[in-house]
């Protein structure tokens, strides 16, 4: 009981921060319409090349708008040297982390649910009938590049060389889940039953379960330095 | 006070590269007792606080907090220890109240209301409970980061620069609060470059220097005159 408030009240506290700033989300929304821009007059308006590189775009925009508010994660614990007081919190360090991944899945969702949406209205896709596949697969992705992104974050936190070191340590680990996640977004889009990409999500739900419990045992020593 | 030591530091050696900052320092602070650190720029006081409060680990030596070492029993020194470090671990984006309440949460116990709204009473920051800390002075931020220290029962108090920043009203509940914590036993090691009135909370007085404490003594029966001198004699011209 005492693990899961703890975990909620460092969730609360990241969400009410950001409700506030609205500093990542701001930043965050404007990255996406800008990147949508780009793709958008990069790959024209041949529909058979879009079909076939727009899985890659969808993801591709996650990814980096998930680097950018990933990276950030633990900024707010420097200022004021709130990071000693999460140090210094007596009792299991993990809940910070569940804390904090949950804070940041809910940051996550809110810009796939934005980059997603800007997608369907630049590319003009339907993607009505592999909604509810696609929502699975973006869910499962999010949640494994959140897992590792919030782990490396607070690795990377107060390294001086941190923007570059980050997406340097994270996307080699992303692989096995950009993978699944883009081969499933593709067979959805092609219209293939949920059925048909089953492999690929037991994939994504494999790699959350090895990074999610990868970050909750390993996140008292990196937090310890 | 008691002669149990509370804070046993023993043969402390912290290196940062080639470079010791503290070298074999060694310091006892017994229960109800207080201790002011002192020592110039650099001197290592707030490294051998950090160490103390297990936010660091020594190269060599050991600290102890009601016996447990501070490196291998981290966990239940942390439980013992009240720390006031440079930063006042507040975010800016949060209330004075939110502040209070997320630290308490994350503490084990989260505090009843009532019990927020007496301690930021206590630091006058009652009518600002509800106002966001990105609004506060850099006064105001310390004081509600000494009002979240009155929620832990701490054994021990590690402060660094804990009057710094305070208006006059604030720098008294302080020393109040400071001789209350003594009188039920608690132990204080406070680092401080001030050689005036807030000494006054201590029981003896500490010089960090060349990475070992050059003088160690009591308080009582030195005016302000002789403490000035002795750090002078200690920090500024080391024999």
């Amino acid at each position: 009981m005492s693990f899961a408030r703890r975990a909620f009240v460092v969730a609360w506290k990241d969400v009410l921060v950001e409700r506030r700033s609205k500093e990542t989300l701001n930043a965050l929304a404007f990255f996406a319409l800008l990147l949508l821009f780009v793709f958008q007059f990069a790959l024209g308006p041949d529909r058979e090349r879009l079909t076939g590189v727009l899985p890659g775009v969808l993801w591709l925009g996650f990814i980096l708008s998930g680097l950018l508010a990933l990276g950030r994660t633990f900024l707010v614990e420097r200022d004021h040297d709130c990071w000693e007081g999460l140090l210094l919190a007596p009792g299991d360090k993990s809940a910070i982390y569940v804390g904090k991944l949950m804070g940041n899945l809910a940051l996550m969702a809110l810009v796939d649910t934005l980059v997603l949406g800007l997608f369907v209205v630049f590319f003009d896709i339907d993607v009505g009938h592999a909604f509810p596949g696609l929502v699975l697969v973006v869910a499962l992705g999010t949640v494994g590049l959140a897992a590792v992104g919030t782990l490396f974050a607070a690795m990377t936190a107060h390294v001086r060389a941190r923007e570059v070191l980050f997406p340097v340590l994270l996307l080699p680990v992303q692989v096995p889940v950009l993978l699944a996640a883009v081969k499933a977004t593709e067979a959805l889009l092609l219209g293939e039953p949920l059925a048909g990409v089953a492999h690929w999500i037991q994939l994504l739900a494999a790699a959350d379960v090895i990074y999610v419990a990868v970050g909750v045992l390993t996140f008292d020593a990196i937090l310890e330095g | 006070m008691t002669d149990v030591p509370l804070i046993r530091i023993s043969g402390i050696r912290k290196a940062f590269g080639a470079q010791a900052v503290l070298d074999g320092v060694s310091l006892d602070v017994r229960s109800g007792e207080a201790v002011a650190l002192l020592g110039g720029n650099g001197a290592g006081k707030t490294t051998l606080l950090k160490i103390v409060a297990t936010i660091m680990r020594p190269t060599a030596g050991a600290a102890t907090v009601a016996g447990h070492d501070c490196a291998r029993a981290a966990e239940t020194v942390r439980r013992l220890v009240g720390f006031a470090g440079h930063g006042a671990w507040v975010y800016d984006e949060l209330t004075a109240r939110e502040n209070l309440r997320f630290w308490s949460t994350l503490d084990g116990g989260a505090s009843p209301d009532e019990t927020l709204t007496a301690a930021l009473a206590a630091v006058d920051l009652e009518r600002a409970a509800g106002a966001r800390v990105r609004t506060f002075s850099a006064g105001m931020k310390r004081r509600l980061s000494l009002a979240r220290l009155t929620l832990r029962p701490a054994r021990v108090l590690l402060l660094d620069e804990p009057f710094s920043g305070l208006d006059q009203r604030a720098r008294k509940w302080l020393e109040g609060y400071l001789e209350a914590f003594k009188l039920r036993g608690g132990a204080l090691l406070m680092v401080t470059h001030s050689l005036g009135r807030e000494l006054g909370v201590a029981d003896r007085i500490a010089v960090l220097a060349g990475g070992r404490i050059s003088l160690d003594t009591p308080r009582a029966g030195l005016a302000d005159d002789d403490v000035q001198r002795l750090y002078a004699a200690h920090v500024e011209d080391p024999v």
